[in-house]
C-alpha cells in the first residue's frame, strides 16, 4: 500500500460519518447466511467500487459487516454483500 | 391427462401474427358482409356460427360447447391489397428509413452491423434497457446515410403522413408508397439486421406488420345484445368489421375489373381507413367513424384504454357482490363496534348459513318470514343443490317443514352478523374495520361519533360502503383482527387514534369540572344511559343537600388500582401547573382508580392523543374494557351536555370596552411603528438586513410588527374573557377553535398573506384604485383590523377574500400531492414484511432490514414509539 493510500484509508475511515466496516471470513459469511436462511444475493448489495470496499480490499462475494449507531436501538448490525458492479 | 397445474408459467412471448397464423388460427373465412338471412347468421358473414356460440340453447359447431364454455374461435378476412396496422406505423417508418430501398439492409457498412449486432445480443441478456438504447442509435445513425453502403443505392427521404401513409422524396417528387410497396421492402430486410433493428424475426418479422390477413375476433368478444323489444343491437366491432368487408370486396371487385389506379388507390384507401378504425377510432387526421345515432364507434383500443377501459375499470378495479353503500348518520347510542345497518339493506344482503340440529329451528321461522319480512331469508339450497328463490316460492310452511340438515338457507343479515365497513379513500388499515351489525329503520349507515377519525368520516353527506361476510374463516378473521376495537392503538404512532372531539370534549370537561356539582335526579340522569349498576357514592356534599361531583361520577368507571398523573391540555398560559398540586385544576391526578384532581379535556378523552388516560388504560386492562369505557363514559359526557346545554352567543366574541381601549393602542402604536418604519426606508436609513434588499427587510419588519402587534391585541384582550364563556371554554379544552379563532372574531383579523407576503398585486404599483401609487401602509397592503364581530370594511372583505383563495388553493393541491406521494410509497413497498425472524424481506425473500426498525417494536405496541415507558411503569406502581 502506498503511503498516499494509507493517508486516504485512514482518512475515510476515521470519519466520523462512515460507520464501521469488515470484511468477513468465509467461515463468518457462511454463518452469517446460515443465521439468516439466506442466499448471498438476498443480502443488501454493496458496490466493489465503494470507497470502503475498496479499502478492505473486498471482492465480489465477499460479505461486509457493517456497524452503526441506531436512533432507535443504539447499534445495529447489517450485513451486505459485495457486487461487480 | 397433463393438467394446467402440471404446468408452470416460465414466460410470455410477445409477437406478431403472421398470415399463415393467422390463417391457422381462423375456423371460418368472412367474405359477405351480411349479418342474418331471415334471423339466421349468414355462413362466411361477420355472424358465421363458427366463431362460437352466443345465443342460449346454442351449440358451437367447431367445438360442440354450449355457450357458456365455448371459447369462441378465430375468423379471417383475406385482404383483396395489404392495409398497413396502424399500431406498428412508426415501427414501419424507423425500418423504412434505417433500411435500403433496394437491398432490405440497414444503411451501416457491415462490419459496424456485425459489430453492433454482437454487441446488441450480449446486451439483451443483462441490460435490456440499454439494447433498446443502441437499437435508437442505430436507427439514427442509419437513417442519416445517403448512399447504401451495400449495394450503392440513392436513398430517399421517408415521410410520415400520420396516421398511415407513406410518402418517398424523390428527385421527380412526392411519391405515395403504397402498403404493397411498404410490404416489399419489410420483406427485404434480412432476419439478423431486423434483430439489430429490435424486432425478434422467429417472432415478428417486419413484413407482418403490414396486414394481408386480417384476424377476425371471436364472437363472445363482439356479443349482440338483444333489446326486450326483440331488436338485436350489434356490437361496435360487427359493425366496423361489416364496413370492412364491404370495402375488401369493393376493393376486389375494381381491381378484377382493371379499373385505374387512382381509382383502385381510392377503394384501398377505404379498407386501409377502416382496417385502422377497427383498431383505434381515435386515430389523429382522419374522422371519427360514428354510429347511425352519431355516438363514436369504440375500436379495440378504446376497449382497453382509460379509466373505463379494461385495464382500470375490470382488471384493477373490480365490483363486489355482497356490498352495500348509503350516506352516513351518527348514533351515540350504539357502540363502537357497531354499525346500525337499514332494513332494506339487510334483506337485501344475505349470508348463507348451513342447517345444523342447533339453528334449524331459527331457520325455519327466517324461510317462515320469507324474503320480505326482516329478518327473514331469500334462497334455500337444498342438499340436491338446487336453489329455491323465495321470492317466487309459494309454499314456504312446507318448505319450513322439509328443512332439514345439509341445506344452506341464504338469510338477512341480523343483529349480531359482523360486517366490513369502509370509507374512501382507503389511506390506512383502519379506512376499513369490522362491525357488528343492529338492524335499524331508516336509510342511512349509523356510526358512533368515536370511529369518525380513523375513517376521517363527517355526516355532511359522506357515504360509506359495507360489505357482508359469508364464509367461517373470513368471519373470525374479521372478528380477531378487523373489529374497531383492535384497532383504537394506531400503527402509525403507537397511540389511539379513537376518541371524542367537540362536543365529547366540552361534555368532559364541563362534567369533571371544579365547579360542577350534581343532584341525585343529575346524576340519576347522566348515569342513566350506562347502564351503571351499583351503589352511588358517598356525596361530596351531604348539608343542605346532596351533591356529586363529576369527578366522583367518572371514577365509578375507572379501574380501582388505576393510578395516573399528567397535564391536561387546558394546563397552559394563566392555567399553568407544573405540578400536581395545581390550583386550576388543570392536573390530573388519578389515584386508586379515583379522580382527585384535574379535568378531562382533549389530552384526556380526545382522538390521536397520545401517553393519555384513554391509552394507558388499553395498555393495562385490553381493548375490551377500553371499548366499554368509550361506549359507556363518553355517553355520559353528551349527557352532561344535555343537562347543562351547551351553545355560544355573540357576547361571548365581545370585549369590554377597557379591553377594546387596550387593542386600540396596540393597533395605534403598531400603526406609528410601521411609519416609522416607512419614514427610515424613505430617507435610506433602514439598516438592509443581510443578504437582502432594502425593500425586502422593509416588508419583513413590517410583517413582523404586524404580526406581533396582532398577537399583543389578541393575548390582552381574551385575558378580558370570562373563563365560564362558551368559545372560551371549546378553545381551551380543545374542542374546536383556537385563540387565533378567537382572536379573528373579537379582536382582528390581522394581516392577510398571499404567496408569504402582504397584497402587493393588482393595479399597477398599488392594490386597488383607492390607494396612491407606492403607498406602503399596512392598510393598502391587506392589513385587516376589524374583527368578525364588528364586521370588514369593504376592502379589508377583498383582501380576506384573496387569502382566503389561497387558502383553498393549497389546500386541494396539497390534498393531490401528498395522495400520489403515498400511492407511489404504498405500490413501492407493498410487498415487504417483517418475517418470524424479524427481518423485513420483499416478496423474493430478499432482505431490506435486518431487524425491524432496527429496535424490533411494533409501534402499535409501543408507548409512542418506544419501547418501555419506564416512568409510567413507576407512576403505576406509585403509592399502592
Amino acid at each position: 500500500m502506498t503511503p498516499s493510500k494509507v493517508r486516504v484509508k485512514k482518512k475515510i475511515l476515521s470519519h466520523k460519518l462512515v460507520p464501521k466496516h469488515e470484511l468477513l471470513s468465509v467461515e463468518e459469511a457462511a454463518k452469517v447466511l446460515k443465521e439468516y436462511n439466506v442466499k448471498p444475493y438476498q443480502l443488501p448489495h454493496i458496490s466493489v467500487n465503494d470507497p470502503v470496499v475498496r479499502l478492505l480490499n473486498g471482492h465480489p462475494g465477499n460479505i461486509i459487516r457493517i456497524t452503526r449507531k441506531s436512533p432507535t436501538a443504539g447499534e445495529s448490525v447489517v450485513y451486505r454483500i459485495v457486487v461487480a458492479y | 391427462m397433463l393438467r394446467f397445474e402440471d404446468y408452470v408459467i416460465d414466460g410470455i412471448k410477445f409477437g406478431i401474427i403472421s398470415p399463415d397464423e393467422a390463417r391457422k388460427l381462423s375456423r371460418v373465412a368472412l367474405v359477405t358482409d351480411k349479418l342474418y338471412d331471415e334471423e339466421l347468421p349468414v355462413r362466411g358473414g361477420p355472424r358465421d356460427p363458427h366463431m362460437g356460440a352466443i345465443e342460449p340453447g346454442e351449440r358451437c359447431p367447431v367445438c360442440g360447447n354450449p355457450p357458456s364454455t365455448c371459447p369462441g374461435h378465430f375468423g379471417h378476412i383475406e385482404l383483396a391489397a395489404p392495409v398497413i396496422h396502424v399500431g406498428f406505423v412508426s415501427i414501419i417508418n424507423d425500418l423504412l428509413k434505417s433500411t435500403c430501398r433496394s437491398c432490405g439492409r440497414i444503411l451501416l457498412p457491415q462490419d459496424e452491423i456485425k459489430r453492433d449486432l454482437e454487441l446488441y445480443r450480449k446486451l439483451r441478456v443483462k441490460w435490456p434497457r440499454l439494447a433498446k438504447d443502441l437499437v435508437k442509435n442505430v436507427i439514427q445513425k442509419a437513417a442519416k446515410t445517403p448512399k447504401c453502403p451495400h449495394c450503392g443505392e440513392q436513398q430517399y427521404k421517408i415521410i410520415l403522413d400520420k396516421p398511415y401513409k407513406f410518402y418517398e422524396e424523390r428527385p421527380e417528387g412526392r411519391i405515395f408508397l403504397t402498403p404493397h410497396e411498404v410490404r416489399q421492402r419489410l420483406e427485404m430486410i434480412p432476419d439478423e439486421h431486423a434483430e439489430l433493428l429490435g424486432l425478434d424475426p422467429e417472432h415478428a418479422r417486419p413484413e407482418w406488420m403490414v396486414l394481408t390477413v386480417l384476424l377476425v375476433p371471436p364472437l363472445p368478444v363482439r356479443t349482440p345484445i338483444s333489446l326486450e323489444t326483440g331488436i338485436r343491437s350489434e356490437d361496435d366491432l360487427t359493425h366496423i368489421l361489416v364496413t370492412i368487408i364491404r370495402a375488401n370486396n369493393d376493393l376486389k371487385n375494381i381491381i378484377m375489373s382493371g379499373a385505374p389506379q387512382s381509382i383502385v388507390e381510392e377503394r384501398w384507401n377505404v379498407l386501409q381507413y377502416n382496417v385502422s378504425i377497427l383498431f383505434d377510432n381515435e386515430l389523429p387526421g382522419v374522422p371519427v367513424a360514428r354510429h347511425r345515432n352519431l355516438r363514436p364507434l369504440k375500436g379495440i383500443v378504446q376497449r382497453l384504454k382509460g379509466k373505463e377501459g379494461r385495464f382500470r375499470g375490470n382488471l384493477s378495479g373490480k365490483r363486489v357482490n355482497y356490498s352495500a353503500r348509503t350516506v352516513i348518520s351518527p348514533d351515540p347510542l350504539i357502540s363502537i363496534n357497531e354499525v346500525g345497518v337499514p332494513e332494506e339493506i339487510a334483506k337485501t344482503l344475505t349470508i348463507a348459513e348451513n342447517v345444523t340440529p342447533f339453528n334449524i329451528e331459527k331457520l325455519r321461522k327466517r324461510i317462515l318470514n320469507g324474503p320480505n319480512k326482516w329478518p327473514g331469508a331469500n334462497y334455500v339450497i337444498r342438499d340436491d343443490g338446487r336453489k329455491i328463490d323465495l321470492r317466487f316460492f309459494k309454499d314456504r310452511k312446507a318448505l319450513a317443514e322439509s328443512l332439514r340438515p345439509g341445506y344452506i338457507v341464504e338469510r338477512h343479515l341480523e343483529d349480531g352478523d359482523i360486517v366490513l365497513f369502509n370509507r374512501q379513500p382507503s389511506l390506512h388499515r383502519m379506512s376499513m374495520m369490522a362491525h357488528i351489525v343492529r338492524v335499524f329503520p331508516g336509510k342511512t349507515f349509523r356510526l358512533n361519533l368515536l370511529v369518525c377519525p380513523p375513517y376521517n368520516a363527517d355526516f355532511d353527506g359522506d357515504e360509506m360502503n359495507l360489505h357482508a361476510l359469508r364464509l367461517p374463516e373470513a368471519i373470525a378473521e374479521a372478528y380477531e383482527l378487523m373489529l374497531v376495537e383492535k384497532h383504537i392503538l394506531s400503527p402509525r404512532y403507537g397511540g389511539p387514534i379513537i376518541g371524542g372531539g367537540q362536543d365529547y370534549v366540552s361534555g368532559a370537561y364541563l362534567l369533571t369540572s371544579k365547579t360542577t356539582l350534581l343532584t341525585r335526579d343529575d346524576v340519576e340522569f347522566i348515569l342513566s344511559v350506562t347502564g351503571y349498576h351499583g351503589e352511588l357514592p358517598e356525596p361530596a356534599i351531604i348539608k343542605p343537600n346532596e351533591y356529586w361531583t363529576g369527578k366522583q361520577i367518572i371514577s365509578l368507571f375507572l379501574p380501582k388500582e388505576f393510578n395516573f398523573q399528567g397535564k391536561a391540555k387546558i394546563n397552559s398560559g394563566k392555567l399553568e401547573c407544573a405540578d400536581p398540586d395545581c390550583f386550576y385544576d388543570s392536573y390530573i391526578v388519578i389515584k386508586n382508580g379515583e379522580l382527585l384532581e384535574g379535568v378531562f379535556d382533549k389530552k384526556a378523552v380526545g382522538a390521536q392523543q397520545s401517553e393519555n388516560i384513554i391509552h394507558h388504560m388499553i395498555k393495562e386492562y385490553g381493548e375490551s374494557f377500553a371499548r366499554e369505557f368509550f361506549d359507556n363514559v363518553f355517553k355520559m359526557f353528551i349527557r352532561m351536555l344535555e343537562l347543562k346545554g351547551f351553545t355560544m352567543t355573540l357576547s361571548d366574541v365581545e370585549i369590554p370596552p377597557e379591553a377594546r381601549e387596550r387593542v386600540e393602542q396596540v393597533i395605534k402604536e403598531t400603526y406609528e411603528r410601521v411609519d416609522k418604519l416607512i419614514q427610515q426606508y424613505q430617507e435610506g436609513v433602514l439598516e438592509p438586513i443581510p443578504g437582502r434588499t432594502i425593500e425586502e427587510t422593509l416588508e419583513l419588519k413590517i410583517i413582523q410588527v404586524l404580526n406581533e402587534g396582532r398577537e399583543r391585541a389578541g393575548k390582552e384582550a381574551i385575558e378580558y374573557l370570562d373563563p365560564f364563556n362558551n368559545v372560551f371554554i371549546m378553545a381551551r379544552t380543545g374542542a374546536r377553535g383556537s385563540d387565533v379563532n378567537i382572536t379573528n372574531m373579537a379582536v382582528m383579523l390581522g394581516q392577510q398573506v398571499v404567496r408569504g407576503k402582504r397584497i402587493t398585486r393588482g393595479y399597477r404599483g398599488r392594490t386597488l384604485a383607492h390607494f396612491k401609487k407606492g403607498d406602503l401602509s399596512p392598510e393598502s397592503r391587506g392589513f385587516v383590523k376589524n374583527n368578525f364581530r364588528t364586521g370588514l370594511d369593504p376592502l379589508e372583505t377583498f383582501f380576506h377574500a384573496a387569502a382566503g383563495r389561497e387558502g383553498l388553493v393549497d389546500t386541494a393541491v396539497k390534498t393531490s400531492q401528498s395522495g400520489y406521494m403515498q400511492r407511489r410509497l404504498i405500490n413501492a413497498l407493498m410487498d415487504l414484511r417483517v418475517t418470524y425472524d424479524g427481518t423485513v424481506r420483499d416478496s423474493e425473500g430478499n432482505i431490506v432490514q435486518f431487524s425491524y426498525g432496527e429496535d424490533l417494536v411494533d409501534p402499535m405496541k409501543s408507548m409512542h414509539g418506544k419501547s418501555v415507558d419506564i416512568d409510567r411503569i413507576i407512576e403505576k406502581y406509585r403509592e399502592v
